[in-house]
């Protein structure tokens, strides 16, 4: 397993009418705390109200109402920063971004711009080959979420609902280090991760608690970054491929046509998987921001960061090298394990006091492949823990083949119910017996001598025999038991 | 007591006492009140009246004062600056882009205020979202300031921006109101006016529920007719309010016992920046006739020097618009007040807020959009963050040497309405002595101490430690004995 | 001048405040002239001054996580010149 540096990685290059070209990408991530609150006012945040239902006067920004800061998003923020291995400024400061917009009430953002909450950090991003690429975090900041405008509910009107306003986001800001989609969805998935892990943000993309906007250049090979775009808001891992795909290819064609690229904002159409320019956003940006005067610096305490680290649960990357050396698994299982933390508690569940490498096959193979099959996850997994366990329990005592135990396992997943009884009741434990192994090998040999005589100078033939004992037997016999009677009685020694 | 004019005539204290001896009721107090008040629209003092709901809230503490529950401004009939959010009473700023604003909610200071008992006459005229020095930028019209010049008919400025308050109160209109101040907004209309004005350290009173001019400079206080009136009405009025981060927590005084009438042992410092070109000599003569009451009461007079006075004008202009241009960014024609038609959204913004909000609103928006705007931040509004450090470093190392400091409220007496309205820079110079107190976020009394020889009210202006109001109440009821100053505007509006 | 009619016209723009043609002139001249008076700030030497950043001596205060607001959205859209289904309604924004 090796870890490249971005910037050696030349290995996902593109190839265009006039040579090949690198895309460079930058991330934005957008991910909403976790709290029951908002940020600045004590109105509700949960997902799916009636309009307007869940906002406040500061949040409706009436004249005279004032900001105060909620607690528990200053706490997640810094859990978040310390996942993301960054530094924690023990002073930040909450300016306003200023812009008209309808659903802006106050005609600002309180955002923080000059001086963040979370510096400088890191995310070690897994790629599915194995292999991993850094991804510098540049910051993460505070800020508060806008109103939601609705654009097809009238002719002439739109509609703006108020009830995300206020809502407490972290910006996670990347540094361009990502080469191509692959690597921008596996580093917009491990973020996911680590914030589940930590438990600041749910990571749900489809609710708009996480989402990203992209910023996409390229370049030839070696040469100073190119002219980025921003693709705004985009609420989905799969999207945000097709957005880089097309925008990189887009950004080629004009480049190779002679053109040059406009720095711009854009947006995705999921229907046709193609970026355009924002009308909105067109005309030049002078966000004025300085420094909200209805809130002071925020100023942490040494003690209490140190009091949050200690708290902090197992992350990903250490769960991934603890499953290396206390499961011996390989870098790619453990990786594929720990990608979702309760994924990778299953996992821990099945594999105590059991054959690791065996749970994991079955954790990683037969189950999560069935799960995907039916659309469902570990929440609502139709097969325990506990169960599969037992489940391994029994191919390791021989009371079911491997191959018998996948037959249990797939009435298990369908039907439910305790795998040592739907062997006992379905009558597949596995034949031990040699006596009764013996009878059925006997009764081989002595319906083909044709083949008993073949064998001695062809000993490849031997499976041929096994075939037929497993056939006679329904698949019981234990296969071991098998080979060696076979051998004695053939006479290979 | 039966003759009505005669209630209008008594402090707040005075008041007070006769309701809790039951020399007469609320209702007949606040009636007197809404009489003169009546009488008195060509000083165009109020936005709103609000004459039922005054006379159901005295009937209600009628009731307490009967049981002997009496609350500390129980039956007190006040006027509140349109910029305090009443509820359900439309609230304006004095502007006509919050048309029709009626808050379905109540600011905290005036919820203190009507928690302890006050009456709310209605709400008084100002400066457009509180911008300004002589209340000639209110939509609502002009207020006039009940003094005339000896002998003259001219209509003078009351001051601003808290202009209706201060004529209210001078005219005998209301009790007393409430004001706020950002660069002296209550001080100087309180010497323009002869009355007492008092800016509390900046957050002392809540700023939840107050229309946001310049957030940073904004603090609420109280405009009454004696330096005992204020104390008792800033003691409802302050308070640790959860809502506003900029709120302080430390205990609150009875600021009407600080007042002991003397200055014993106290050092008043005299800040030699202050005595600024062409200020009227007899400005001068009462400052130093303050030196000489200060002496006089015990107290002993220090020389000072505050060298970065001079910057604090221009810093103002800096930081107060950059801030306001921001707070007014709400005012978009979306939630709430004036909205004009258009099927464009930015056209629907800009039609509105170019009808809705005036000229020195306007002019104040862009320049704080100007200074505030790509690669400017630095040289201005940094620059002006900056000087006030340097302004409030003046004053703390002069709090080492002294425990007050005397200075004029204004640099002159009340101007004519339309006299100074094309020249916004001699107008801002107004603001010259008081506004180095907001910037450093200090406490400042105004009081008035004697007449020029025009017949108009000047005022001298206490300033003091961050939280020691209790000081000014004390030097400032000294003074107040000292000057005797007991002069009433005749009541020519009246005839009117 | 230090301001000229097309920086008004950018920053009223910026302000959304409609300001006609015939008034950038106007206006160019009025702040020119405030901000060349307030320009007088360069003679302070501030190189190792700080920000003024708060003028009361207390620390940001931090609130609870918990919910106790909001639930009224009739009194949300009550001042609202335009209002439909408790949704706020404005001209069509085109995206
Ligand atoms: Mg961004
Ligand atoms: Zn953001």
């Amino acid at each position: 397993m090796s870890t490249k540096h971005p910037h050696e990685s030349g290995h996902k290059l593109i190839a265009g009418a006039t040579g090949d070209w690198e895309i460079v990408i930058g991330l934005e991530v957008h991910a909403q705390v976790s709290s029951k609150a908002k940020l600045f006012s004590g109105a509700n945040t949960e997902y799916g109200a009636e309009p307007n239902s869940q906002v406040s006067l500061v949040d409706a920004a009436m004249p005279g109402m004032l900001p105060v800061i909620n607690r528990y998003c200053v706490q997640q923020a810094v859990r978040t920063g310390l996942g993301l291995k960054a530094k924690i400024n023990t002073i930040s400061v909450f300016d306003r971004k200023n812009y008209f917009y309808p659903d802006l009430p106050q005609g600002y953002q309180i955002s923080q711009f000059k001086f963040p909450i979370v510096g400088e950090g890191e995310v070690t991003v897994d790629l599915a080959d194995g292999e991993t690429v850094k991804v510098r975090i540049e910051r993460l900041h505070l800020e508060q979420d806008a109103g939601k405008s609705i654009h097809d509910l009238h002719p002439d009107l739109s509609f703006v609902d108020l009830n995300r306003s206020g809502v407490a986001l972290m910006e996670i800001v990347s540094m361009p280090d990502m080469r191509s989609s692959l690597e921008a969805a596996a580093y917009v998935r491990k973020v996911r991760a680590i914030v589940r892990y930590l438990g600041t943000c749910d990571g749900n993309m489809e609710q708009g608690s996480m989402r990203a906007d992209v910023n996409v250049s390229v370049r030839r090979p070696g040469e100073p970054l190119g002219t980025r775009c921003e693709i705004k808001n985009v609420n989905s891992i799969r999207f945000m491929s097709q957005a880089i795909e097309y925008e990189a290819r887009r950004q080629i064609d004009i480049i190779e046509e002679g053109g040059v690229i406009k720095q711009e904002t854009r947006q995705f159409d999921s229907k046709t998987s193609t970026t355009s320019a924002m009308r909105s956003k067109e005309e030049a940006h002078d966000y004025r921001y300085f420094p909200d005067p209805d809130l002071l610096p925020l100023e942490l305490d040494e003690q209490w960061i140190e009091k949050i680290k200690a708290t902090l649960p197992e992350l990903p990357d250490e769960k991934k090298s603890r499953f290396m050396s206390d499961y011996g698994l390989s870098a790619y299982d453990a990786g594929v394990l720990v990608a979702e933390k309760d994924r990778a508690a299953f996992f821990e569940r099945v594999a105590i006091g059991r054959d690791s490498k065996l749970a994991s096959n079955w954790v990683t193979g037969e189950f999560f492949g069935a799960l995907n099959k039916a659309g469902l996850n570990i929440e609502n997994s139709p097969i325990s823990a506990n169960q599969l366990g037992k489940l391994i329990d029994l191919i390791s005592d021989k009371t079911v083949s491997g191959r018998i135990a996948k037959q249990v396992f797939e009435i298990m997943f369908e039907f439910g119910g305790d795998p040592a009884q739907i062997i006992e009741k379905k009558g597949l434990k596995q034949v031990t017996d040699l006596t009764a192994i013996e009878l059925e090998i006997d009764k081989v040999i002595a319906a083909h001598p044709g083949k008993v005589a073949q064998v001695k100078d062809k000993p490849k033939m031997m499976g041929w025999f096994v075939g037929q004992v497993m056939q006679s037997t329904g698949g019981k016999a234990n296969p071991q038991a098998v080979n060696q009677l076979l051998r004695k009685k053939l006479g290979l020694g | 007591m039966t003759d009505n004019s005669e209630l209008t005539d008594l402090t707040l204290a005075q008041a007070r006492d006769g309701l809790r001896g039951k020399a007469f009721t609320a209702r007949e107090l606040t009636q007197s009140y809404l009489n003169a008040m009546n009488d008195a629209d060509a000083l165009n003092c109020f936005i709103t009246k609000t004459p039922d709901k005054a006379l159901a809230m005295a009937d209600e503490a009628d009731t307490r004062l009967m049981r002997g529950e009496g609350r500390p401004l129980d039956g007190l009939p006040l006027g509140i600056k349109d910029l305090f959010c009443t509820q359900d009473v439309l609230t304006t700023a004095g502007s006509h882009i919050l048309d029709g604003f009626t808050p379905r909610y109540e600011s905290t200071v005036t919820n203190n205020l009507w928690q302890d008992g006050a009456v709310m006459l209605g709400k008084l005229n100002m400066d457009e979202f509180a911008m300004g020095s002589s209340n000639e930028n209110s939509y609502y019209g002009p207020v006039t300031n009940p003094w005339r010049r000896s002998g003259g008919e001219t209509k003078l400025v009351p001051g601003g921006s808290s202009g209706g308050s201060a004529a209210a109160v001078a005219a005998g209109l209301v009790a007393a109101a409430t004001g706020t101040d950002t660069g002296g907004s209550i001080r100087q209309p309180a010497a323009f006016t002869g009355i007492v004005g008092m800016k509390p350290t900046y957050g002392r009173c809540s700023r939840w529920g107050i229309v946001a001019f310049a957030s940073s400079l904004d603090q609420a206080g109280p405009l009454a007719r004696s330096v005992q009136d204020s104390a008792l009405l800033l003691t409802s009025m302050v308070g640790h309010d959860p809502k506003d981060s900029t709120s302080i927590n430390a205990p609150v005084p009875d600021f009407e016992s600080a007042m002991t009438g003397e200055m014993k042992g106290l050092r008043v410092g005299i800040p030699k920046e202050y005595r600024v070109e062409g200020m009227p000599e007899e400005i001068d003569r009462y400052w130093r006739q303050g030196m000489d009451w200060c002496r006089a009461a015990g107290a002993e007079i220090v020389d000072i020097s505050l060298p970065h006075t001079r910057y604090a004008l221009p810093a103002y202009y800096i930081v107060a618009p950059a801030e306001a241009s921001s707070n007014l960014a709400r005012y978009d024609g979306v939630r709430y007040g004036l909205r004009c038609k258009s099927d464009d959204i930015t056209d629907m913004y800009e039609q509105t807020r170019s009808q809705g909000f005036g000229d020195e609103v306007k002019r104040r928006v862009l320049m704080g959009t100007y200074v505030l705007s790509a690669g400017y931040y630095d040289a201005y509004y940094l620059k002006a963050q900056k000087v006030r450090t340097l302004i409030s470093r003046d004053f703390s190392q002069a709090f080492n040497k002294v425990d007050l400091i005397l200075t004029p409220t204004a640099p002159d007496a009340a101007f004519g309405i339309g006299e100074k309205a094309n020249d916004p820079i001699s107008m801002y110079l107004n603001d010259v002595f008081t506004v180095p107190v907001n910037l450093a976020g200090l406490p400042g009394l105004s009081l008035p101490v004697g007449l020029n020889a025009q017949g108009l009210p000047l005022g001298l202006q206490l300033i003091g430690k961050a939280l020691d109001e209790e000081t000014l109440f004390r030097a400032g009821g000294a003074l107040e004995e000292a000057a005797g100053f007991n002069a009433t505007p005749t009541r020519w509006w009246r005839d009117v | 001048m230090s301001v000229n009619k097309d920086t008004v016209r950018k920053i009223a723009h910026l302000a959304r405040i409609a300001e006609p043609e015939e008034r950038l002139e106007p206006l160019a001249r009025e702040l020119s002239t405030i901000i060349d008076w307030v320009e007088q700030l360069d003679e302070v030497e501030t190189e190792d001054v700080p920000p003024m950043t708060s003028t009361v001596a207390i620390k940001l205060p931090l609130r609870d996580d918990v919910v106790t607001d909001g639930g009224y959205p009739e009194d949300i859209v009550a001042n609202a010149p335009g209002s439909q289904d408790q949704f706020f309604t404005v001209p069509k924004v085109l995206e």
